[in-house]
């Protein structure tokens, strides 16, 4: 599975109340009339601008084995140094809005509309993680036909940046998978152009091998801990079936 | 209810049309600039960022505040020159060398101008020597730096060494702020500050101008 896929606006659109939440305005808080007519108005500037395209590979775990070593700036110890080697299947990613959104983001800052600038660039990040979703949800549709493993396999992206994996994994992982395709580009920071864009590995493995502790030294500097929602998910995903 | 508190109970509704109709209406009527902008306008904003604070209105209501108050600001800022009524303060800011994520520094040099303050955004990815050369040249005491990466937030540590280097220690102090960043983190690499979020930094760019 390998090629550069474009998607439908809708695939890179995030709920209102992932955007809302974003905003820092919890699920159970009424929403001021204002700021939903904000929020309106930003998600219409985004069905209008965005330009939703990705890219895929697949590789094996040797080759990933490479990529993942990157210039040797990994921590030490990271979770997805556990999980790959007991991958079923691996794909190097990259996804993106498209420049058009970020160029309006930064117009409305610098318009002084700070309001509806960061509306949009909530709606634009939410997006970008939204369309990870969307490949990871089509790597595992792929995987149907492999009867053997399609039952119980369950994809989750894994990004440079993120637990451990060294930004600097970028450019291993942009030689290889050449995301310049669908537009992506990478600067000396190693960080992509457009910036609402995501890249990584779509790991299929069992359930279980998503799963691990929260024990690594950099844990404690994250934020928001995402990977426990993300580990819940697969796992329920699984048991409730 | 005055045409001050008016301009307050507007910016508080961010309601950007009555905001300048308002500041328009007080400039009309011969009411001092510096009134205008104190009592109405800074003073409106401190409402919003107090109840903020008490996590009584949401940050989409900050900036809609902001975006009415610089409605107001528009019609004020020649008046100002023209008096030569000084802001509160001048604070360059950016992000970190290599950083492109510029949401949290925005968000930052948009509460800061509601305070009162000038504020020098020199934009993302700014190497040590822009930040430093920028607040020399605008006699800027204060440099603000955000980060995104864990990668990038070491490059603030160049701009807290060049103000040794140059002698500016002291003179020219810094805050830090960004998603992996934390006081531990301001205090090892020895900038003078570090907000919590933007509405934090704020308070402690005040603090740190008072005390300088």
């Amino acid at each position: 599975m390998h090629g550069v896929m474009h998607f439908s606006s809708p695939a890179a659109t995030p709920d209102r109340r992932t955007v809302l939440s974003a905003q820092g305005i919890p699920d159970d808080a009424t929403v001021p009339d204002r700021v939903a007519a904000l929020v309106e108005e930003a998600f219409e500037i985004y069905s209008r601008l965005v330009e939703p395209a990705g890219i895929q590979a697949e590789i094996s775990t040797e080759e990933f084995a490479a990529i993942y070593r990157g210039e040797g700036g990994n921590a030490p110890r990271t979770p997805l140094a556990g999980i790959f080697p007991d991958a079923r299947r691996l794909a190097l990613f990259a996804v993106t809005i498209g420049q058009p959104v970020c160029l309006e983001i930064s117009r409305l800052f610098s318009d002084r509309d700070p309001a509806l600038g960061y509306a949009l660039d909530t709606i634009a990040s939410a997006g970008a993680d939204s369309l990870a979703e969307v490949m990871a949800r089509r790597f595992e549709t792929d995987l149907a036909p492999s009867s053997e493993i399609a039952h119980r396999v369950r994809v989750l992206p894994y990004s440079p940046g993120y637990c451990g994996w060294h930004v600097s994994g970028q450019g291993k992982l942009f030689a290889a998978l050449r995301p310049e395709r669908v537009g992506i580009s990478l600067n000396a920071s190693y960080l992509m152009q457009p910036l609402k864009s995501v890249s990584g590995v779509l790991v299929a493995a069992d359930p279980e091998v998503h799963e691990f502790d929260i024990d690594f030294p950099f844990c404690a500097d994250c934020a928001d801990q995402a990977c426990r929602q993300r580990i819940q998910s697969v796992l329920f995903d699984i048991g409730g079936q | 209810m005055d045409v001050l508190q008016e301009i307050g109970s507007s910016l508080r509704n961010g309601e950007d049309e009555r905001v300048a109709e308002l500041t328009r209406q007080a400039i009309d009527a011969g009411m001092p600039v510096g009134e205008i902008l104190n009592d109405g306008l800074i003073g409106g904003m401190n409402v919003v960022g107090d109840l903020f604070r008490r996590h009584e209105i949401f940050l989409p209501e900050v900036l809609l505040a902001a975006r009415a108050m610089q409605r107001g600001i528009d019609l004020l800022a020649p008046l100002l020159i023209e008096e030569g009524i000084p802001s509160a303060g001048k604070v360059v800011i950016g992000t970190a060398q290599g950083d492109l994520h510029d949401i949290g520094k925005n968000l930052v040099g948009i509460m800061l101008k509601g305070a009162g303050f000038e504020v020098i955004d020199l934009g993302n990815d700014v190497p040590a020597e822009r930040f430093v050369d920028a607040a020399v040249e605008a006699g800027a005491p204060l440099i603000g730096m955000s980060a995104l990466l864990t990668t990038t937030m070491t490059s603030m540590k160049g701009v807290v060494d060049l103000l040794r280097e140059r002698g500016l220690a002291g003179k020219i102090q810094t805050i830090i702020g960004g998603a992996p960043v934390s006081k531990e983190f301001a205090d090892e690499i020895g900038a003078d500050a570090h907000g919590y979020d933007a509405a934090n930094a704020v308070e402690q760019v005040k603090a740190l101008l008072a005390g300088a």
